[in-house]
């Protein structure tokens, strides 16, 4: 290994410290009341009392926590039950080939979906209206929006269950399903107790680290609970933003303050996570070894598929429903279907649409490259020393992904500001480098970490060096969890919004901030037509990360995926 | 040498360094000069967008003032004119004193106020400079007060008008015979139509805006608003309003347990059949609405007798713009008779004017005439009297008040 690679870690490190840790200081500082350009020059605890003080603010968080907890909590045992339905059958194909357009979805745009589908002025209750409820009218049923967050968690798990799902994929060809399955069943284990016993516990280790993504996201997501979330009060994270955008300055130290409170709470949350973790591996011992072998019957399996395949047909139908609100002319409750249809909205966004579509994919291709380098420097560099950084780099990875974006965002913009690069295309590739690099960390680290070295070990006996080996057989060989990388980092980049806006100062603009710019506007099918395209480009990322895979393996067996 | 012949090569100089506030005063005098010094120049120009007609309004004026003047205008999309104000002062806070990354944006109200008190607003030679443009000289200043009145601020020159409109409400005229005529009967309509209307959660502006009208209807004295609400008058100057929506919130939408988040959301509302009275603060909202679908044709519009809630809409122009001249001349341009004509048609945008229309020339009043405004838009006279926006102190104590009384969860 060449000397110079050593430094991708250093390199990788500050680069996810430096923005942060500006973010993190232009966080802290107001949150105590010292930021001079606003007028604040002693510290103090008042932010922190105003924020305490707001009213309904305990409710606000404890809905971030309640939310925070279960939907990942929700999300991950219905990825499990699913799992352990298909797993080692033809089904788990069918499933791969699902997750990647649902995960390509963006978040406000699966909500907006939802909603289309659940609300009283619903597709479902058009269903139903007024055949059998005699509905001329959309009932007045508390639905979206409801007091307890039940909606936005639903939202949340449909989200999130194609994001651990195809981390849970990724992860599995390495558990060697097919031999675990044989000898489960040897012992008389069916297909679903064989999973939890002999595959859960494992591939949960594999995937704890998007679990854990997951649960930080779930606890400060704001587009989501702005769209389906409550609103009397709202969760914390929409609170901040409430603050932060307040013309009155004063207020952004309260932001300052409510978002340093969400940091405390997403950490606290992921610390009781890690209980619970301790709790379910000593029940999870006595499951296994009880003995008990039932569970694999026609019946729970049914019930398991139907209940876990729910959600994800919830946001799949959402976007069929947004497709359709994209070409709708007139169409009103009852109406089941479109009175008239129309290509008014696609006009509308016409010509424009190509120019947002290449900025989208140029801002979103060019870190993800990077970055896919600086990762693969990194795992080479862990893999030649065995060092891996422990529980101290993991964490660096995972403070873009604890600090709320909006309170991150405005240091990050305050030092583009100072070094004048704000407005520019690179600044604002920069910025989603900041974000995209730990998630496509979590995708690739795994599957590059389990690579069988006894392979490397036999190039290198053949006389091949570090390149060779590097780029003629580990490389090709991890060409499926290397695309889906590249793909996962362009889906995120893809869905960026606050970044795209704050850091380009509203000059780079791509499709995510003119589907935001629509959704704050309401004509519904212009903000269909923007969303639709929005979800296409991260959807070809996914098919073809796919798609090149199986064609390479089409001749080689071992490495074709089941 | 001519004189201009000197003063040119200084302007392009003064434009080149983009930060001779000197040059740009003396020029305000001589307008083409000015104009001439920008060409050639990008404005960027931020501007809500959440509305495709807007949005194809603004590329249609970017276009005629590339072709008039040479002058770039670069339309940058905006959710909420707060963040503006947040990259202004953001950068401020940074020490950028020029080369903003903001020549022009589309406010008014609260984030003007705000943009004002920080001194962060473009003021050649410290003064104003709309007043100076040439076409303030039609500009409706005698007829509509909130064009030099913001939210009760002084505008003082630093934002030039752009649009005006009226608080009006819409409704369903299949569904409803008689409209309301004031508060009480508004209630009364509630009562006997459970869950058939609501208004967007406050802070929202149009849910406030709501507020402010009720405010008007049920203070004792009107002449109170234009003043700051003293602290310790709040609870009893209040207690009318609050009186009247704790007995109008049980007959909202959801019984008031929930509320739309913003105009968008109201109207979804109402689009869906959900609510049968909505309300917007543009009274050609409604009309937009129907013409793209949203709404069912027979969507009609009606005002409360003793008057609503107006206010008008600017563009400024923030200290540090990289191209205050160019931006100056966008902002000429935007009050220009052929560019207010064009937005008044509904078809294009449907926002009323700032000109006098009776001071413009022949051939342009037939044209403002002409406007077919929509059978859901009232006209100017239908819209009755307007009220002004009471003092920003109110609506700080009302929104403080609503927070505390129904969103304690």
């Amino acid at each position: 290994m060449p000397a110079w690679l050593r430094l991708a870690p250093g390199a990788t490190i500050a680069l996810l410290i430096v923005p942060v840790a500006a973010g993190l200081i232009a966080a802290l500082l107001p949150a105590f009341g010292y930021f001079p350009p606003l007028g604040g020059v002693a510290f103090s605890l008042d932010p922190l009392r105003d924020v305490l003080a707001a009213p309904g603010i305990e409710r606000s968080i404890g809905l971030a926590a309640l939310v925070g907890l279960l939907s990942p909590l929700v999300a991950l045992a219905l990825t499990f039950v699913l799992l352990a339905c298909v797993w080692d059958t033809k089904g788990l194909s069918a499933v791969r080939r699902m997750v990647a357009p649902l995960l390509s979805v963006p978040h406000a745009a699966a909500a907006v979906g939802l909603a289309f589908l659940i609300a009283p002025s619903g597709f479902l209750f058009r269903l139903i209206s007024p055949d059998i409820t005699g509905w001329e009218r959309p009932p007045d049923l508390l639905i979206v929006n409801d007091l307890w967050g039940l909606s936005m968690m639903a939202g949340l798990v449909a989200k999130e269950m194609p994001f651990l799902l195809l981390m849970a994929l990724a992860a599995l060809p390495a558990l060697d399903g097919s031999r675990r399955r044989m000898v489960m069943a040897s012992m008389g284990y069916g297909r679903g107790t064989g999973f939890f016993i002999a595959v859960a516990p494992q591939l949960y280790r594999l995937i704890r680290l998007p679990v854990f993504a997951v649960i930080a996201y779930a606890s400060s997501v704001a587009d989501v609970a702005i769209v389906l979330g409550p609103t009397t009060p709202a969760p914390l994270s929409v609170r901040i933003l409430e603050w932060a955008s307040d013309p009155v300055l004063s207020t952004r130290f309260t932001a300052a303050a409510a978002a340093l409170i969400q940091m405390t709470l997403t950490l606290s949350l992921l610390g009781l996570w890690m209980l619970g973790e301790k709790l379910v591996a000593q029940l999870w011992m006595r499951f296994t070894t009880s003995g008990i072998r039932s569970g694999g019957g026609k019946f729970p399996r049914a019930v398991g598929l139907t209940v876990s395949l729910l959600p994800m047909l919830a946001i799949a139908f959402g976007l069929a429903l947004l497709i359709i609100w994209s070409f709708a002319g007139r169409w009103r409750f009852p109406d089941t279907l479109p009175a008239g249809w129309g290509l008014r909205a696609w006009e509308q966004l016409g010509g424009g649409a190509m120019e947002l579509a290449t900025t989208s994919l140029v801002v979103a291709l060019v870190p993800t490259i990077i970055a896919a380098v600086m990762i693969i420097g990194c795992l080479e560099v862990e893999h030649a020393t065995g060092r891996t950084g422990g529980n101290r780099s993991l964490l660096i990875l995972y403070v873009p992904l604890l600090v709320p974006q909006v309170t991150f965002l405005f240091g990050l913009q305050f030092l583009g500001v100072v070094l004048r690069v704000d407005g520019l295309m690179a600044s604002v590739m920069f910025a989603h480098l900041v974000f995209i690099l730990p998630y496509m960390f979590l995708s690739l680290a795994d599957p590059y970490r389990r690579f069988d070295r006894r392979i490397l070990q036999v190039a290198a006996g053949l006389g091949m060096g570090f390149w060779r080996r590097l780029f003629q057989v580990r490389l090709p060989m991890m060409i499926g969890p290397i695309l889906t990388t590249l793909a996962m980092g362009i889906a995120v980049s893809i869905g960026q919004y606050l970044p795209t806006l704050l850091i380009g100062a509203g000059r780079v603009p791509t499709l995510t901030t003119e589907a935001v710019a629509l959704s704050a506007g309401g004509d519904r099918r212009a903000l269909a037509v923007a969303a639709t395209l929005q979800a296409l480009l991260p959807f070809v990322a996914f098919w073809i990360a796919l798609a090149v895979p199986s064609f390479l393996a089409r001749r080689r067996r071992g490495m074709q995926i089941r | 040498m001519t004189p201009t012949s000197v003063l040119r090569p200084l302007l392009v100089s003064a434009a080149l360094l983009g930060a001779s506030n000197l040059a740009v005063a003396d020029s305000l005098e001589n307008f083409d000069a000015l104009a001439e010094a920008a060409r050639g120049e990008t404005v960027f120009f931020h501007a809500w967008s959440g509305d495709p007609t807007i949005n194809a309004y603004i590329e249609w004026a970017g276009d005629e003032i590339e072709a008039r003047y040479g002058i770039e205008l670069e339309h940058v999309r905006v959710t909420d004119t707060a963040d503006v104000v947040g990259i202004v002062l953001a950068e401020a806070a940074a020490g950028r004193e020029t080369g903003g990354s903001v020549d022009l944006v589309w406010i008014n109200g609260e984030n003007f106020i705000a943009l004002k008190d920080a001194g962060l607003l473009y003021a050649p030679d410290d003064e104003g400079w709309a007043h100076r443009l040439p076409n303030w000289d039609v500009v409706d200043v005698a007829g509509n007060p909130s064009l030099t009145t913001d939210f009760t601020v002084p505008v003082d020159g630093l934002q030039a008008p752009w649009g005006t409109v009226q608080f009006s409400f819409y409704y369903d005229s299949e569904e409803i015979a008689q409209t309301p005529t004031n508060l009480d009967e508004l209630l009364a309509w509630a009562e006997g139509n459970p869950g058939r209307f609501t208004y967007p959660q406050p802070p929202n502006f149009l849910g406030s805006t709501f507020l402010k009208l009720l405010l008007a209807y049920t203070i004792d004295d009107r002449e109170r608003l234009g003043a700051p609400l003293p602290d310790d008058d709040a609870e009893a100057a209040l207690a009318p309003l609050f009186a009247y929506l704790d007995e109008l919130h049980p007959h909202l939408w959801r019984s008031g347990r929930t509320f739309p988040a913003n105009q968008a959301a109201l109207r979804q509302l109402y689009g869906d059949g959900e609510i049968t009275i909505g309300f917007a603060n543009n009274p050609a909202e409604a009309s937009g609405a129907v013409a793209r679908d949203e709404f069912p044709a027979s969507t009609r519009s009606f005002v409360l007798d003793d008057g609503m809630i107006a206010n008008s809409h600017f563009v400024a122009i923030p200290a540090n713009a990289n191209a205050p001249e160019a931006s100056l001349v966008v902002a000429n341009f935007l009050m220009s008779p052929v560019a207010q004509l064009r937005k008044q048609d509904p078809a294009m945008w449907g926002d009323f004017t700032v000109l006098d229309v009776s001071a413009l020339d022949q051939n342009v009043q037939d044209g403002f005439a002409a406007l077919d405004l929509g059978a859901a838009t009232l006209t100017p006279s239908e819209l009755g009297p307007a009220i002004a926006e009471p003092h920003a102190s109110w609506l700080s104590a009302i929104e403080a008040m609503w927070a505390a009384r129904y969103q304690g969860g």
